[in-house]
């Protein structure tokens, strides 16, 4: 077995807690299916057979119920943790350590993404890397965003990510809160890699493929509980290392039975196979180098190495705050050729329908409705003379005669009164708009939510 | 009755070719189905149409076949060709002596329709002794009648033998695409699609582009083809490991790990099994780059050493021996081989003081007895050549300055301006023909000629493990072509080249290996001592009689 998959679905959306305090992040509807659905979409087409998914047992009661899920072909195998626990996505994996058998490849749960898995698998396997990671350019979310007063915020803290000049490797990674004072890159790095290019608009798909080595090291180091906040700018510093690579020679001949003694950590992460001494006359042997212009054999000799591929062209999203969330609901269905209008909807005649608008399952449009870029959900239902643009409907919503409804997101089972007016509103869980009424960017959700900090 | 008209009308028949098919219609609408015999039979009839003078031959060889016929179809195969060898004497030779006495003997059994198996049998051997005889007092005789001397010739043997040609060199024949494709379709590997328009010379070799790896086209987890086998590809395919010595080493590696993590299945045995799993492993690492002599010599020690596990050894005990001779293999051909190499290089003064040395490309055996030397305090100075697109000798530079042995690095064009200061050349090889040629990196050619125009030793070294049997005089009919992308080089942010790939009347070519002729060649030096190019059969000779 060559890689396993790791699917992470415990996330609360902690940046979007408007749209998930009733529905947990992972079963949001994109496109009208849940939001995980699309990396394990992912891992499906490429040929996993099985996934490991870690999720809370909320996710994993709405997962047995829901139709998309059951689709997916692959064997399921759902760890759940607790939810109020603050376990990080290194706590995770420390929890299914002992499932994990081989090389991993993590996944979280609000990527949306069409890239080809084989570049960044290839970089893994050509390199013998350590970890493969997968970033992307960040696009800039042209749609209004409810609720967003003023100019739009600046992205939070951007990451500074620095490649060699190949753009595969990866030689620095730092977020902009740990860089107090600025960026300071040691001289050994410099040495080694002369030309490094520094880039700020990526953003971090959140996909890795790990060496087991590496989980078996976390289960030594309880001290990392993210792996995107903690264990990947670790391991990019451990490339350059002193010790990494002072310990090259005794890796040759250890044997596997007598690193399972040596406490430093570092040994942990450089686990020889068995026939290192092949691999090295290999490499030895063969007349390619990474870099050319100074003294050093390929790889500059190091043993640890990390890799990124960059994806610049196509669609790579994660769903983690409302403006990516609606982006994604416009974005998603075109990956799929579906038809836009699910078999059971029952539209009538004179209702007017954008081509790039989704209905759901069990819907109901009544006539003399317009409906133009927007998505609805399954189980709603339009009355009359209603115009809905630029929306997202989740599930089970009812919307009364005479509204209109433009730039919002109305979350499952509300009800919009007879003749509301909505403007890039957000309309919670539940909700009742009362008729008539007439918002403009404004975020309604409950009292009971509210109280929520 | 019937088979008198048969006889009749064939007679006549025989002659024309078109006609031949009535014959089958008429056997097979009496209810007889041809077997395979008989059609190798009406086969060899077509080709003796021209040889066959007398009418009468064949009509006792008819009388033959026909009685014959009832007895072919439940008699063993080797009946069949005793037939041929009756139809062969009438055809071989224009004297009629062989003719007449087939043909008499020929008469005999059409008054006995029916025989036995044991009379046959003794008829056959008889006719056999004659011809045998016939055949001593003739001269010149073509191979076909020491064909037919044979007790039990099967028929192919007859026939003149066509030399089939490997696949991989039939690329622009689409009989040959097809038959590969289901191939690999059988062993669910992926089709590699060809990149590029081809130069119309080397249209009949693959060219494959780094840009489109085999992986787009494999399941991730990769289950079909191992782990091990996948990463090794990969490498191979993006140039990660390159070098002739490089590659085997790599690929017995990979090969261990398949084998430890092998489990023979229920009711077969592991030296039948495990070679028919190594069987796509290979088509796979093919696909990614074609395999090298020296792969292709590992790959059939192990499947021999495979096949000679005997079947009552517990699988434990079978896996340990192989990959203990996977070890021994690269232990003994490799190691030690480069180890006897540069000590006999260096103390038979093939590198003495005051040398100048000239090396070209990144060979990892040179690059081992040069250092080698250097050890042992003899002073001398590298001229490293270097070429295009590749430019190994950069790596074969940093090695030698490593070690600290003074350098100069010139490209191949400046090499007729420095050889005056040359004193010898030192060449490695991808593998050594049968026929005495080197089959070495592009380029190697051009050294050696021109160091021959000069009037410098060119001293070739190789292991023996790299000596194939195959034979080539040009660098045209086998070679193998690279991603014609890496032609391409972007100065200054200008890439001249781009888009190269929707001019149809431009065509690139990136050759990867060349053919040296012997002539060009001074010595060998090979673990077995020092041999002249054209000893290379003989030692191939020797290593097929010890194995």
């Amino acid at each position: 077995m060559e890689l396993q998959a790791v699917l992470m679905a415990a996330g609360g959306g902690s940046r979007m807690t408007d749209l998930t305090y009733n529905t947990p992040k992972a079963m949001l509807p994109v496109g009208n299916k849940p939001l995980m659905w699309y990396p394990l979409n992912l891992l499906e087409k490429v040929g996993f057979e099985e996934v490991i998914v870690i999720t809370t047992k909320e996710v994993q009661k709405a997962m047995s119920t829901d139709l998309k899920i059951k689709d997916v072909k692959m064997k399921l195998d759902v760890v759940s943790i607790q939810e109020d626990g603050d376990m990080g996505t290194a706590d995770a994996l420390r929890h299914i350590q002992p499932k994990i058998k081989t090389d991993i490849l993590v996944l979280s749960c609000d990527l949306i993404t069409d890239v080809a898995l084989h570049e960044v698998v290839d970089l893994f396997r050509a390199h013998n890397a350590t970890m493969a990671m997968l970033m992307s350019k960040a696009h800039e979310f042209t749609e209004t965003v409810p609720g967003q007063k003023g100019k739009k915020k600046t992205a939070e803290q951007r990451d500074f990510v620095g490649v060699d000049k190949s753009g595969k490797r990866l030689l620095f990674m730092a977020n902009e809160a740990d860089l107090e004072d600025g960026l300071s890159i040691r001289k050994s790095i410099m040495r080694k890699h002369p030309r490094m290019l520094i880039k700020t608009g990526l953003v971090d798909a959140h996909l890795y493929c790990l060496k087991k080595a590496v989980v078996d090291f976390l289960t030594e180091n309880k001290s990392i509980s993210s792996i995107r906040g903690e264990l990947v700018p670790y391991l990019v510093r451990k490339q350059f290392s002193k010790t990494v690579n002072s310990q090259k020679l005794k890796d040759d001949t250890d044997d596997q039975t007598q690193e399972k003694n040596d406490g430093p950590a570092n040994h942990e992460l450089l686990i020889s196979s068995r026939d290192e001494p092949l691999l090295q006359l290999a490499q030895e042997r063969s007349c390619w180098n990474d870099h050319r212009g100074d003294m050093s054999e390929a790889y500059h000799g190091g043993k640890l190495r990390c890799y990124v591929h960059i994806m610049d062209q196509g669609l790579c999203c994660r769903v983690n705050t409302l403006a990516a969330y609606i982006e994604v609901n416009r974005l998603a269905p075109k990956l799929f050729e579906e038809p836009s209008v699910h078999p059971s909807a029952d539209i009538s005649e004179r209702c007017q329908m954008g081509s790039d608008s989704i209905i759901g399952a069990e819907c109901h449009i009544a006539d003399k409705t317009s409906i133009k870029r927007s998505t609805i959900g399954n189980f709603t239902t339009v009355r009359e003379k209603v115009k809905v643009t630029n929306s997202i409907i989740m599930h089970g919503v009812t919307i009364e005669e005479g509204c209109n409804i433009q730039g919002s997101v109305i979350c499952s089972n509300a009800v919009i009164g007879r003749g509301a007016d909505l403007k890039y509103c957000l309309v919670g869980n539940g909700q009742h708009i009362e008729p008539e009424a007439e918002r403009t960017n404004e975020i309604i959700v409950g009292t009971d939510q509210l109280m929520e900090i | 009755m019937l088979n008198n008209l048969i006889l009749s009308s064939s007679v006549a028949r025989l002659t024309d070719g078109p006609e031949r098919k009535d014959e089958i219609d008429r056997a097979k609408s009496e209810g007889k189905d041809l077997t395979k015999e008989e059609k190798q039979r009406l086969r060899k009839e077509k080709k003796q149409q021209k040889k066959i003078k007398e009418k009468k031959d064949d009509k006792a060889s008819q009388e033959n076949e026909k009685e014959k016929k009832p007895v072919t179809s439940a008699a063993p195969a080797s009946q069949p060709p005793t037939q041929p060898t009756v139809q062969k004497a009438p055809s071989a030779v224009p004297a009629t002596a062989p003719v007449s006495v087939p043909a008499s003997e020929a008469s005999v059994p059409a008054d006995k329709p029916t025989k036995t198996k044991a009379e046959l049998k003794a008829e056959r051997r008889a006719r056999q002794e004659a011809e045998r005889a016939s055949k001593q007092s003739k001269k010149g005789e073509t191979g076909q009648q020491a064909a037919t001397s044979k007790p039990k010739a099967p028929p192919s043997d007859l026939q003149p033998v066509v030399k089939r040609l490997p696949e991989h060199i039939q690329v622009d024949n689409p009989d040959v695409l097809k038959k590969l494709a289901k191939k690999l379709e059988r062993q669910q590997i992926p089709l590699r699609s060809d990149y590029g328009y081809k130069v119309s010379l080397f249209s009949h070799l693959h060219q494959y582009s780094r840009k489109a790896p085999l992986t787009q086209q494999l399941s991730i987890p990769s289950t079909v083809i191992h782990p091990a086998i996948v990463r090794l590809g990969l490498q191979y395919s993006h140039g990660i490991v390159a070098g002739s010595n490089a590659r085997s080493v790599a690929l017995l590696h990979a090969f261990k790990q398949v084998i430890r993590d092998y489990t023979t299945p229920q009711n077969e045995e592991l030296s039948r099994d495990l070679v028919n799993k190594l069987k796509p492993y290979i088509s796979f690492l093919n696909q990614c780059r074609p395999l090298s002599a020296s792969m292709g010599n590992a790959i059939k020690y192990i499947k021999k050493e495979i096949s000679n596990i005997p079947s009552n050894c517990k699988e434990d005990e079978a896996k340990n021996k192989l990959l203990n001779c996977i070890e021994s293999y690269i232990n003994e051909k490799i190691i030690l081989a480069g180890v006897a190499i540069a000590k006999c290089a260096i103390e038979k003064q093939k590198i003495s003081d005051g040398d100048v040395i000239l090396v070209y490309g990144c060979s990892s055996l040179v690059n081992h007895i040069l250092c080698k030397a250097f050890e042992k305090s003899r002073k001398f100075r590298v001229i490293v050549v270097d070429s295009r697109p590749r430019l190994e000798g950069k790596e074969a530079l940093r090695r030698l300055v490593q070690k600290g042995i003074s350098c100069t690095y010139v490209l191949i064009s400046a090499v007729s301006y420095i050889l005056p200061e040359v004193s010898k050349v030192f060449l490695g090889a991808h593998a050594l023909l049968a026929n005495g040629y080197v089959m070495s990196r592009v380029g190697t050619s051009q050294i050696a000629l021109v160091a021959k125009a000069f009037n410098v030793p060119v001293l070739v070294c190789c292991e023996t493990y790299k000596f194939c049997d195959r034979v080539q005089t040009d660098s045209f009919v086998s070679n193998e072509l690279d991603d014609p992308d890496d032609l391409i080089v972007t100065r200054k942010g200008t890439t001249p080249l781009e888009g190269w790939e929707n001019e149809s009347s431009l065509r690139r070519l990136n050759l990867v290996y060349d053919v040296t002729p012997p002539d060009f060649v001074d010595l060998v030096i090979t673990e077995l001592g020092m041999i002249p190019c054209t000893s290379v059969p003989v030692v191939l000779r020797v290593k097929n009689v010890d194995q």
